[in-house]
């Protein structure tokens, strides 16, 4: 701030401050009764009187502590570009707070990071904090208790589109993941959906039709095999899923497979990176972990 | 010497007073902020919201959930390890009307952006107790029926560029065919993905 407004705050701030005192001791001179009296101010509104009493000492005390507080307040914390005698700035306290945050948690954090997501496992109260994280940032789509929703992988079931070993979990908090499923329905035509669908039904061995799983399997030999596997069993490296399992990410109906075939999938795992730190992620990893590995 | 009377008495000479008084932390608290350079001049770097996220933050407000969600992170280690680095007035000056806000019932939006995938927002948005069945938010389906006209983007544009945001008028008379034709929940989606992302000055990692 330029000095005109440094001089400017300080201005107003003393006229207000010393202003309020002169016009306290300046009525208070003005009283015409220094005690309490029996004598009115002479007039009457519906046969109400009101009596000339001064103001009562305890208020006028009052209103004389406020003026000393102000002042006081003003040396202990400054006012515009003057620091005050503690020298407190907001950004200052935060400074301060994180400061000592780091000093309690640091060694916390650096113990549990000198440790394998194996061994994390041993350890209840890495857990904890892990997933209180978890909570924090992962709930709003992997649910509360990491058993997902339609859209959101369950982490809980063992089935894992990228793979469930530690480092995996890892790199996908880390840097996060996008699917890549393409939207079929241009190439197949909406016939062709229907049969590659009911080869998909097929291969879980639900209800479909043989006829048109019979004609989907050779589109799905021709169009799917390369990121899910001549026989269906999915491929991590890329994320595509085992279509043989029975886990759907996308709902199990006629309907919702063939809507997954038509229109593609692009889902998202936000990368983390820029908003934990390695350490953090170390305990996520292993409370994810944990969740299917009991 | 004055006497309360006098004052009591003239209610001209009170109003006068009373105005003068009140005045007093206004001039001093509110005033040098239209002048002074952390409040005026904007973070380094930052851009302008695109025609798209304009119209977002139009039916944000519309909506009303500002009135839930503020965008004002507090310079607490409690909000920082949630939300992030805390809010700086800089990041505001281009914020026409600010929706810094003082309450909240959800949590705070000033940094949501790249948080959660488009999709979860669609989800969530259609019916937040899909993804988050202990959510008290309310649905808003209709924003994925409602369609962009588009015809009132340029004028909002002209009108921030008066109110010093940097948009030229070339950006306004494209306005309009980035919107035309886009759901409510595409623009709505575009504007919270924008949200902390519009410059790279603070780490908000935790």
């Amino acid at each position: 701030m330029s000095a005109f407004w440094n001089i400017w705050v300080w201005s107003i701030t003393l006229v207000v401050i010393l202003g309020c005192t002169w016009l306290l001791l300046a009525t208070r001179k003005g009283e015409s009764h220094k005690e309490a009296t029996e004598e009115t101010l002479g007039h009457t509104f519906d046969g109400i009187e009101e009596y000339d009493n001064p103001l009562p000492g305890w208020w006028f005390q009052m209103f004389i502590a406020t003026i000393i507080f102000g002042i006081a307040y003003l040396g202990l914390y400054g006012l515009a570009n003057v620091k005050g005698f503690y020298g407190w700035s907001s950004a200052g306290q935060y400074e301060e707070e994180m400061a000592h945050a780091e000093e309690v948690y640091k060694p916390v954090f650096a113990k549990y990071a000198a440790m394998s997501v194996e061994d994390l496992q041993a350890q209840p109260d890495g857990l904890k904090i892990g997933q209180r994280m978890f909570a924090n940032n992962c709930s709003l789509c992997h649910g509360a208790t990491g058993a997902g929703a339609h859209g959101f992988p369950n982490l809980t079931d063992g089935d894992w589109l990228y793979g469930g070993a530690p480092a995996t979990i890892k790199q996908t908090i880390t840097n996060g993941r996008q699917g890549a499923m393409p939207a079929w329905g241009p190439v197949l035509g909406e016939e062709g959906v229907r049969d590659v669908t009911s080869y998909v039904l097929s291969l879980s061995g639900a209800e479909h039709d043989a006829e048109m799983a019979a004609r989907g399997q050779q589109q799905f030999q021709a169009l799917c095999t390369a990121c899910h596997g001549a026989d269906g069993k999915g491929l991590q490296a890329l994320g595509a899923p085992n279509l043989t399992d029975n886990v759907w990410l996308y709902g199990s109906s006629f309907e919702q497979i063939s809507h997954t075939i038509r229109t593609g999938r692009n889902g998202v795992m936000p990368a983390h990176k820029d908003l934990l730190s390695d350490d953090k992620i170390t305990l996520i990893t292993a409370y994810v972990y944990s969740l299917s590995n009991k | 010497m004055i006497k309360h009377e006098t004052i009591e008495k003239n209610i001209g000479l009170m109003i006068l007073l009373i105005i003068l008084v009140i005045s007093g932390g206004g001039l001093a608290e509110i005033v040098p902020l239209f002048f002074t350079e952390a409040t005026t001049k904007p973070i380094q770097g930052l851009r302008t919201y695109t025609p798209l996220e304009l119209e977002g933050r139009d039916i944000f407000i519309r909506e009303g959930c500002n009135v839930c969600h503020s965008q004002q992170i507090r310079p607490f280690r409690a909000e920082t390890e949630r939300y992030g680095h805390y809010s700086t007035s800089d990041e505001g000056v281009w914020e026409h009307p600010f929706l810094w806000g003082s309450k909240r019932t959800g949590p705070d939006l000033a940094r949501v952006g790249g948080r959660y995938s488009n999709d979860w927002h669609r989800a969530h948005l259609y019916n937040p107790r899909d993804v988050v069945p202990e959510s008290k938010m309310p649905a808003y389906p209709w924003l994925f029926e409602n369609k962009l006209s588009g015809e009132d983007t340029a004028a909002k544009m002209r009108v921030l560029a008066k109110l010093g945001v940097p948009y030229t008028e070339e950006d306004a008379s494209k306005a309009r065919e980035q919107v035309e034709g886009k759901t409510e929940i595409d623009a709505v989606i575009s504007y919270l993905q924008a949200l902390g992302k519009l410059h790279s000055q603070y780490t908000n990692k935790r």
